[in-house]
């Protein structure tokens, strides 16, 4: 009954810690000013994308042909498109595809690639190298022309973009839970916990990923504005997502198209994704500063 | 240093290689005919008997393989569905704009991205410097398509300083077609280059040559200018390497913004026709030229850093 109590205890003084830790690397993030419009950019973000159908004060793909290619007033805030749909709406609905894209494609990546990395700097030597090469061989493709290619060969769609960032991204994250497997595979208790008998699964999923996944979350962090901007950059191609849906890249294929006619498109498909991308590299950069200081002199 | 080269190529080839057959294979992978697929549905039935006898698709695969790279070491990389000319001639043809339009974007934010650095490195901790550091990181996060949009808009459309589409004709007139795709493709890298050079010239400076040359009482300008900067520019080069799979990633953008010719137009136009000979002869290419570039910068890091040698 006793140890109950303790292992009772120990959990909630673990939990306990946890969030103080968490609550800590917040409150480090608010301190510094660019960390702080960082944060309020990232939580307008997600605000909009999961409250986005409440939000929006027209249907995002109704049309209105009678009111098409108008300026910003105080019904539409941001004017109206080629088909008389409201920009603004279509801007709010559009933060909704760009997480729906970053969020699953980042932390897929960052998993697996968090996995492949462990194997090849904890395994032996060959599988070390074998995924080194794989790692060297997909970062040989210029990320857009690998995008191209795939598209080219599936076709355009939601989860073509989400498999060709993460196809691109998993050898990065890859890389560096390598490094870091490495660094750490000899020392105390890692043999410690070798000696005495433990799994595989439980060295390296207990014991070495929690020393990996604090820098894995940075370059997560850092990587997401990479990853809106590449989405709204193949939607741009019209090679992303498929119309009707609104996507900032689509916002500005319609601008692009009608550029001569209206400047508000492309005021409202730019804007967002420069402020959207500014706010989580603010985000990442601070975030990187506070969890781990050694990290700011690679940059 | 010979070992070094030989090794350094040698692994480039390897991946190239790598590379080269995952694509082979992933055309096979999805499901339909290869040829119909390679081709595209607007491929003539002679275009489609023909490939389909050239690439031996009775044979078993490795022979296929065989088959696909001796053909691609005579620089032959199909045909054309439409035209049926030569793809190595189309792309050759498409390369030189957008090198010129690569090399552009990099001088112009190489050249400004030391001048910040040095700047910054030289007075570090001011409001200069921490100036340079918000706009550097500002710089780096922007997207490079997003940054194309808005200056065409602006500087082409709007207030019509530069023109909007093509590449021109004559000098004058190609520095000033390429001055704002070349803009949109560097303004990140003058963010990176800055923090680069920063990083490194605070570095150098701590450095006792740097102590013996103030204590000669050389002035501060000089030592900067000619002794810290000539070492402190050195990983500049290396990066420069390393970020031709970058910049190459950008121009598609920018070449498809501002209509210019160039391997990302034809890529995307080769796509919407359905034209994958020419997809994958580009894509190809372009990935070569990055392995190559990447193992460039290898070697001169090599060359200039012996310590570096023995991390392959």
């Amino acid at each position: 009954m006793s140890d109950l109590m303790t292992d009772k205890e120990t959990k909630v003084k673990m939990s306990d810690h946890h969030q103080s830790e968490f609550l800590k690397i917040v409150g480090g993030v608010a301190k510094n000013p660019l960390g702080l419009i960082g944060l309020i950019i990232v939580g307008v973000f997600v605000f909009c994308a999961v409250f986005a159908n409440w939000i929006v004060p027209h249907d995002p793909i109704g049309m209105n042909i009678k009111d098409r290619l108008q300026g910003p007033s105080t019904t539409y805030f941001l004017g109206t498109d080629q088909l008389g749909r409201d920009t603004f709406s279509r801007l709010i609905m559009g933060s909704q595809v760009a997480l729906k894209v970053a969020l699953p494609a980042v932390f897929g990546a960052m998993f697996i690639g968090l996995t492949l990395g462990m194997i090849a700097g904890y395994g032996p030597r060959w599988l070390d190298n074998f995924l080194s090469l794989i790692f060297d061989t997909i970062r040989s493709f210029p990320t857009v022309m690998f995008a191209l290619a795939v598209v080219a060969l599936v076709g355009p769609s939601l989860q073509t973009v989400v498999f060709v960032v993460m196809a691109t991204s998993i050898p990065i994250y890859g890389r560096v839970a390598r490094t870091q497997t490495l660094a750490l595979r000899n020392s105390e208790f890692i043999l410690a916990e070798r000696s005495m008998g433990a799994s595989l699964f439980r060295i390296l999923g207990i014991h070495m990923m929690p020393n990996i996944i604090g820098v894995l979350s940075v370059l997560a962090a850092m990587d997401i504005p990479t990853v809106i901007a590449l989405e709204a950059g193949l939607s741009f191609l019209g090679l992303g997502v498929k119309p009707p849906t609104p996507s900032w890249g689509s916002l500005l294929k319609d601008g692009y198209a009608l550029i001569r006619q209206t400047p508000w498109l492309i005021v409202a498909g730019g804007l967002p994704i420069i402020i959207a991308t500014l706010g989580f590299t603010f985000l990442g950069e601070t975030l990187r500063d506070v969890v781990d200081p050694r990290l700011r002199k690679t940059r | 240093m010979i070992t070094y080269t030989i090794r350094r190529l040698a692994l480039a080839a390897l991946i190239l290689f790598v590379a080269v057959t995952a694509m082979f294979l992933m055309i096979r992978a999805v499901p339909g005919d290869p040829v119909q697929i390679m081709l595209g549905p607007r491929a003539t039935p002679e275009l489609q008997a023909s490939l389909t006898a050239a690439l031996g698709l009775d044979q078993p695969i490795w022979k296929q393989l065989v088959i696909f790279y001796s053909k691609m070491m005579q620089g032959d990389l199909g045909v054309d569905v439409f035209s049926g000319r030569s793809v190595t001639h189309i792309v050759m043809q498409q390369l030189p704009y957008t090198l010129e339009l690569i090399f552009a974007s990099i001088i112009w934010s190489a050249l400004l991205g030391v001048i910040f650095g040095a700047y910054a490195a030289a007075n570090p901790n001011t409001l200069w410097d921490r100036m340079i550091a918000f706009i550097s990181v500002s710089f780096i996060a922007a997207p490079a398509f997003v940054i194309a949009l808005l200056s065409l808009l602006v500087f082409a459309v709007q207030l019509r300083w530069f023109p909007a589409i093509g590449v021109g004709e004559g000098f004058w007139s190609r520095l000033h077609h390429v001055v704002l795709p070349a803009f949109a493709i560097g303004l990140s890298w003058v963010g990176y280059i800055a923090r680069l050079v920063r990083a490194s010239m605070l570095e150098v400076l701590g450095e006792h040559h740097i102590r013996t040359a103030r204590a000669f009482g050389l002035a501060e300008r000089r030592i900067i200018m000619v002794y810290a900067l000539r070492i402190a520019i050195l990983p500049v080069i290396t990066v420069i390497g390393v970020g031709m799979g970058f910049l190459l990633s950008a121009a598609v953008f920018a070449e498809i913004v501002f209509a210019r010719p160039g391997l990302g137009k034809l890529v995307i136009d080769s796509i919407t026709t359905r034209n994958y000979p020419v997809v994958m002869g580009a894509v190809l290419v372009s990935t070569g030229l990055f392995v190559l570039s990447t193992a460039i910068s290898d070697i001169v890091n090599a060359w200039l850093d012996p310590r570096s040698r023995q991390s392959l």
